[in-house]
């Protein structure tokens, strides 16, 4: 089957330094993928590179993403806002942010139909009441500082899907939003995933929310991926010491909040100062002279399930 | 919202209030204002007369009080140099001073303020350069002389506009550009500071995200957002006109305002300065009433409040 999203050997620079580097993966309909990884290794940009939404001083050197087979580097701008928000569209962080605070939720819930609200009203209600805000009549004519944070991120998301785009980027959607409120958001975009059939790439830095939701898992180290594979198999045995690193720093069912990745040893190199070979090298206890000298590419070490690491069959 | 209103008219009632007593203090605490009226060489008995008659040897509360009930009535007084009263000797400037500001304005709105957006929108552009030299020579050339340059250039050389005074429309396009060139300066870079802030916001790539074009999300969101402190900066210069007014009528031989403040300051006449400060005064209360007013009006956080 075709994926719903492609994305292939993707390479971003930031003056000279690939921040994001061979990056690839697939979803297909129905499916949440995560992609994790610390702050700053490139999750964001590569959300951003799918939606062709690029920060000025990021340029794609290398890569294409393709949407249901199409491959979206040959479009124009023109021909890529027929794609945005029709056929792939995109969720944030801070929904308030995220939101003009000088439109009504409504007129900006109509922007992804592409009609002006007088005309989308019926769907915009509909659409609004699916994502499960109580009282959509009234709620549509309000600003976005009369709403609540997880009020605002199910404008967004009512935004995103209004136009039943076949793919979601959703760039850590709970991250801002308090615990219950966080779960809430999780189940809604899980339900919209089975009954629409969207492909969703959720961002995370939280294993327990990858836990939660994801059918599968690609984990991004220092703007490469580290291991990719289905979240079961994933958390049954990781076959990268930074996978399982990450996975052993996650406190087990417990009510605590969620861990925050920053509990391993060490800090990310930052982009100018990326070593040769192995970028985890720094911080991994099974790196080795060859590690240090040799970057490590993806490879399959179960069905379905690659690690870029030299040592994988050795990780516990 | 109503007690948005009400709050900034009662504020602006007492900065009124403030201002006209200010006024009247200063001007009677730096010295006996009859030696400013009377002619060189006058004896002291002459000038204890004129002080008599003017009421300026009552006691200065006295004075307050009855200065206070001849504004009420807004009577201004009669003018000792023109023989007039003050309110008419202002009142026949003030249309020639309202005409200029007026066009200045709009000159620096329309030129200014589009300048400023493009130059944001299309940055690191040849676009941004070129306007950005624009905008540095309206900030950087002393009005005096960017005043006396169209003049040489405009009037003198090429004969498109007349060179001085108060003739018609066509005497009114150097002026208002002369007058208008720093707040279009001002406009600009306000403008491009504001829209560039904006750009970079969550809420653009979000509306881009969306399907919108760059130019839909900058007028739909962006411009809206980014007007608040260019309608800030808007009032301020609009005050500015005023004060650059009284060199630019001068350059030009606009009979405004300013014009008549310069010859009233040099002909002593106290009283139609003091009409003069107030006047302007009144404007710049006015001007920040409106500026509350047009907040509200931009942004629902603002009604929502109070
Ligand atoms: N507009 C930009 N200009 C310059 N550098 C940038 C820009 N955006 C991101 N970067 C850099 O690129 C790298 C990757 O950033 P990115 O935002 O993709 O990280 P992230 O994985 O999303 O992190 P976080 O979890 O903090 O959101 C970081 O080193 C960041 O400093
Ligand atoms: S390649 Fe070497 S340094 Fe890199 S993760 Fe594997 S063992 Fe560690
Ligand atoms: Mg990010």
């Amino acid at each position: 089957m075709t994926p719903a999203l492609a994305v292939h050997d993707l390479r971003l620079l930031i003056g000279g330094a690939a921040v994001v580097d061979g990056v690839g993966f697939a979803v297909a309909p129905g499916e949440v993928m995560a992609l994790v990884g610390e702050s700053g290794c490139g999750k964001s940009l590569t959300a951003h590179a799918i939606m062709r939404l690029l920060p000025d001083a990021v340029r794609q050197d290398r890569g294409y993403v393709a949407l249901d087979g199409d491959n979206l580097s040959v479009l124009s701008e023109r021909q890529m806002r027929l794609v945005r928000g029709r056929r792939m569209s995109m969720i944030f962080q801070e929904p308030q942010a995220a939101l003009d605070p000088l439109s009504t939720v409504g007129a900006q819930v109509a922007e992804g139909t592409g009609s002006p609200l007088r005309q989308a009203r019926a769907a915009v209600l509909a659409m609004l009441d699916e994502v499960g805000i109580a009282d959509p009549a009234r709620r549509i004519d309000q600003y976005p500082f009369e709403l609540s944070g997880g009020m605002c991120q199910r404008v967004m998301i009512a935004s995103a899907l209004i136009a039943r785009p076949a793919v979601l980027i959703a760039d850590e959607p709970t991250t801002a939003l308090d615990v219950t409120i966080q779960a809430q958001i999780l189940d809604l975009l899980r339900r919209l995933a089975i009954e629409r059939g969207t492909a969703i790439v959720l961002i995370t830095h939280d294993m327990g929310v990858v836990a939660d939701i994801a059918d599968r898992v690609a984990v991004m180290y220092a703007g490469r991926i580290a291991e990719t594979g289905d979240t079961a198999a994933i958390f049954a045995r990781p076959r990268h010491p930074y996978t399982a690193l990450l996975l052993a720093a996650l406190p087990r069912r417990t009510d605590v909040p969620r861990s925050r990745l920053a509990v391993i040893e060490g800090r990310v190199p930052a982009p100018s100062e990326f070593p040769t070979g192995c970028r985890f090298a720094g911080r991994c206890p099974l790196a080795d002279a060859r590690c240090r000298a040799e970057t490590p590419l993806l490879r399959e070490v179960a069905r379905g399930h690659l690690s870029a690491c030299w040592h994988a069959e050795a990780v516990r | 919202m109503r007690r948005y209103i009400a709050r900034r008219l009662l504020q602006a009632a007492i900065a009124t209030f403030l201002v006209i007593t200010i006024v009247f203090f200063v001007m009677r605490l730096s010295g006996d204002p009859t030696l400013l009226l009377v002619p060189e060489g006058a004896t002291a008995e002459q000038i204890a007369a004129l002080r008599h008659a003017l009421g300026f040897d009552r006691p200065l509360a006295v004075q307050y009080l009855g200065y206070l009930g001849d504004l009420a009535h807004f009577d201004l007084g009669q003018s000792l140099v023109q023989r007039a009263p003050v309110w008419l000797i202002v009142a026949s400037r003030l249309p020639y001073t309202m005409a200029l500001a007026a066009g200045a304005l709009v000159f620096a709105l329309v030129t200014g303020i589009p300048a400023g957006i493009a130059m944001a929108v299309w940055r690191g552009g040849v676009t941004e350069r070129l306007l950005s030299a624009l905008v540095l020579a309206g900030q950087s050339l002393p009005t005096f002389w960017s005043g006396i340059l169209f003049i040489l250039l405009f009037g003198v050389s090429l004969h498109w506009l007349p060179t001085s005074g108060a003739d018609g429309p066509a005497s009114l396009v150097m002026p208002s550009v002369v007058l208008g060139a720093l707040a279009m300066a001002t406009f600009a870079r306000m403008t491009r500071i504001s829209v560039l802030e904006e750009l970079g916001r969550d809420y653009v790539t979000a509306a881009r995200a969306r399907g919108l074009s760059m130019g839909a999300a900058v007028v739909r969101h962006v411009l809206r957002n980014a007007a608040i402190p260019v309608v800030t900066v808007v009032a301020l210069e609009v005050g500015n006109l005023l004060a650059g007014a009284v060199i630019v009528e001068t350059v030009f031989a606009w009979p405004g305002i300013g014009q008549l403040a310069m010859q009233s300051i040099f002909a002593r006449d106290f009283l139609v300065v003091q009409a003069i400060v107030l006047f302007v005064s009144m404007v710049y209360i006015a001007l920040n009433l409106a500026t509350d007013l047009a907040y509200s009006a931009i942004d629902p956080r603002i009604r929502g409040m109070a």
